[in-house]
């Protein structure tokens, strides 16, 4: 078992790794998986501040864990709206950007363009 | 008062606080449950109860002059958790129940219910609304970091469909780029909490209040939870998603992203450096916020004169507005916090009420016109006249100027900056002040002094009394009496702590 520092040094990494791809990744599908990257560097920490935490018998402090699972949900919920987002954008589009003059000119809106 | 378990026993009423967040979830439910046929309906019927139920927690906290509490199941913290409103909560929340039915009678006439087969958009529109009104409710009254986690996602996950209910290609991604710098807003918030938990062992805002020293890691905590709070309330330079995010929703749902959603995520920001972080040495952190806000006045308002359509133009003022909200932070102690925290508080709402005007205006500026190109408005202010005022009077908050709530904001917080001594955040609102000066004058100096137009089709006066009346609320708040400011102290802790 690796040490608690160990843990959270391997949290932090995942979270600056996670971090750095969400900047600088252009793909909105590998914004999301930075996104999960630093999701997991999170949970992590969630579980050694668990184990850290444990006290009158308990394996772990239960309360952490019970935020980690939360988080998970919401993580899980977020990454599927944002998939969600990018399919649909490319069912309508046939291509996935996020720069902000690849939509200045579409050819069927009067409002957006001069 | 405010510190110590025993005093932060449940009051009398307090089961009230439930109410806010229980009555829109149920409404979700029951929208659910009922299919989309019903889901206008019960958020039209919703609406008036949450407003009441909003103004009966006021009045319980002004009649007791202290925070309201409820615990939740009878499980005090650090176990339970705990419902608490004070006046800025109170004041927010019925900001909010006024602003929720004022945009959904708005929008019935764009997302009415059809009669024949049922229709998406109408459906998620009316429960999304219901979301975030449910969200909003735990953000106002929840007590604890986790819990208001989780209402900061559902705030979000409410938020970010409503700015693509169309499916063009341009709002479907100015949605998806409004949601990943939520998720990274919201799960740097969580790493922050983490750290916090790990440290105290608990996440109850007021028990983590009196244990918090000036550590390393709650300073590292703070930094994180505060950059991700930014990031979701759009503060210069992490605004990029709100432009596009705003000015593409539907005018109902703008009006609603740009007076309520953003002030979520900034009440939280106040809670932590209020509320939770009392104990930290405020002035270098508060310093950098309002550098920050001051960078969002400044280069909100420019880019805001140099925008083409009339709904961009307004989110780029949402983003110089949003500015003003953090000049409270570096004047949160000494004998001119009092103002400064009023001046705040004043300028969130009165911006979330001109803001919805706005926004609403320029929406059935964009309808009646086919477009909404500013300079294509030549002569529209005498084609639909009430429309324009209503703007007008919204950007009569937006410049600071007399008579409105947005005077009573930028003059409160002028005054505390000037007893601070710290003269520059002055010159900001004054200079901001100006900026928005030009680019409403870009609007309405061609609307009005045009010859008349031809209207594609004359807007619905119904629509158009909606946004005057939040326009003419915005002005009212510049009357709002002495005891209004007593009541916004209610709960904040250097003012609970001077009363004990």
């Amino acid at each position: 078992m690796i040490s608690a520092t160990q843990a959270g040094l391997i949290g932090a990494a995942l979270v600056g790794l996670g971090l750095y791809g969400l900047i600088t990744n252009p793909q909105p599908l590998r914004k999301i998986l930075a996104f999960n990257l630093i999701g997991s560097g999170v949970f992590l920490m969630f579980g050694i501040i668990a184990r850290k935490g444990a006290a009158a018998g308990f394996p772990a402090d239960p309360v952490p864990q019970a935020m980690v699972i939360t988080g998970i949900v919401v993580a899980f919920a977020a990454s599927a709206l944002a998939i969600a987002l990018v399919l649909r954008l490319y069912e309508e589009t046939g291509r996935v950007t996020l720069r902000p003059d690849a939509w200045t000119k579409p050819p069927s809106d009067g409002a957006g363009s001069e | 008062m405010i510190a110590g378990a025993s005093a932060d026993a449940a009051t009398a009423g307090g089961g009230l606080l439930a109410l806010p967040i229980l009555l829109p979830v149920a409404g979700v439910l029951l929208s659910f449950l009922l299919g989309g046929r019903q889901a206008e309906r019960i958020a039209l019927v919703l609406a008036p109860v949450q407003l009441g139920i909003a103004i009966a927690i006021a009045a319980l906290v002004w009649g007791s002059g202290r925070p309201v509490v409820y615990i939740l199941g009878g499980f005090a913290p650090p176990l339970g958790i705990a419902l608490r409103a004070d006046g800025f909560s109170a004041v927010m929340l019925v900001t909010a129940t006024l602003l929720m039915p004022a945009a959904q009678l708005f929008a019935r006439a764009s997302f009415a219910t059809p009669r024949g087969t049922e229709k998406r958009a109408p459906f998620a529109f009316w429960t999304l609304l219901q979301a975030i009104q449910a969200a909003l409710g735990i953000v106002f009254l929840g007590g604890d970091l986790f819990n208001l986690y989780v209402a900061l996602e559902l705030l979000t996950f409410a938020a970010v469909p409503l700015v693509c209910l169309d499916g063009r290609p341009e709002t479907l991604a100015a949605a998806l780029r409004y949601l990943l710098f939520a998720l990274f807003g919201s799960v740097f918030y969580l790493l922050g909490a983490a750290l916090l938990y790990g440290a105290y062992g608990t996440l109850d805002i007021i028990l983590l209040s009196d244990r918090i020293r000036a550590e390393p890691a709650v300073w590292v905590a703070a930094g994180l939870m505060t950059a991700g709070l930014l990031a979701k309330t759009a503060l210069f330079p992490l605004h990029l998603w709100l432009p596009p995010a705003h000015a593409n929703a539907p005018a109902a749902a703008s009006a609603i992203l740009s007076g309520l959603v953003v002030k979520g995520s900034f009440v939280l920001i106040v809670r932590l450096w209020f509320n939770v972080l009392p104990a930290l040495p405020s002035a270098i952190p508060g310093a950098i916020l309002a550098a920050l806000g001051s960078a969002a006045i400044l280069a909100g308002s420019v880019l805001a004169l140099r925008q083409e359509r009339l709904k961009l133009l307004i989110a780029y003022s949402t983003v110089a507005q949003i500015g003003y909200l953090f000049l409270m932070f570096p004047l949160a102690s000494g004998p001119w916090a009092a103002d400064a925290w009023s001046g705040g508080v004043m300028q969130a709402i009165s911006h979330a009420f001109a803001k919805a005007a706005m926004f609403l205006s320029a929406g059935l500026v964009a309808e009646s016109l086919g477009h909404d190109r500013i300079r294509g408005l030549g002569g529209a202010g005498r084609a639909m006249p009430v429309t324009f005022f209503a703007l007008g009077l919204g950007g009569l908050s937006l410049m600071g100027l007399p008579p409105s709530g947005g005077f009573a904001a930028k003059w409160l917080l002028m005054v505390a900056t000037i007893e601070a001594g710290q003269w520059l955040w002055a010159i900001v609102i004054l200079a901001g002040g100006l900026l928005a000066a030009g680019y409403l004058y870009r609007i309405l100096a061609p609307a009005l002094f045009g010859d008349s137009l031809p209207l594609e089709k004359p807007p619905q006066r119904s629509r158009e009394v909606v946004a005057l009346a939040l326009a003419l609320v915005a002005v009212l708040l510049a009357f709002a009496p002495h005891a209004f400011f007593v009541f916004l102290q209610i709960g904040r802790p250097a003012a609970m702590a001077a009363l004990r």
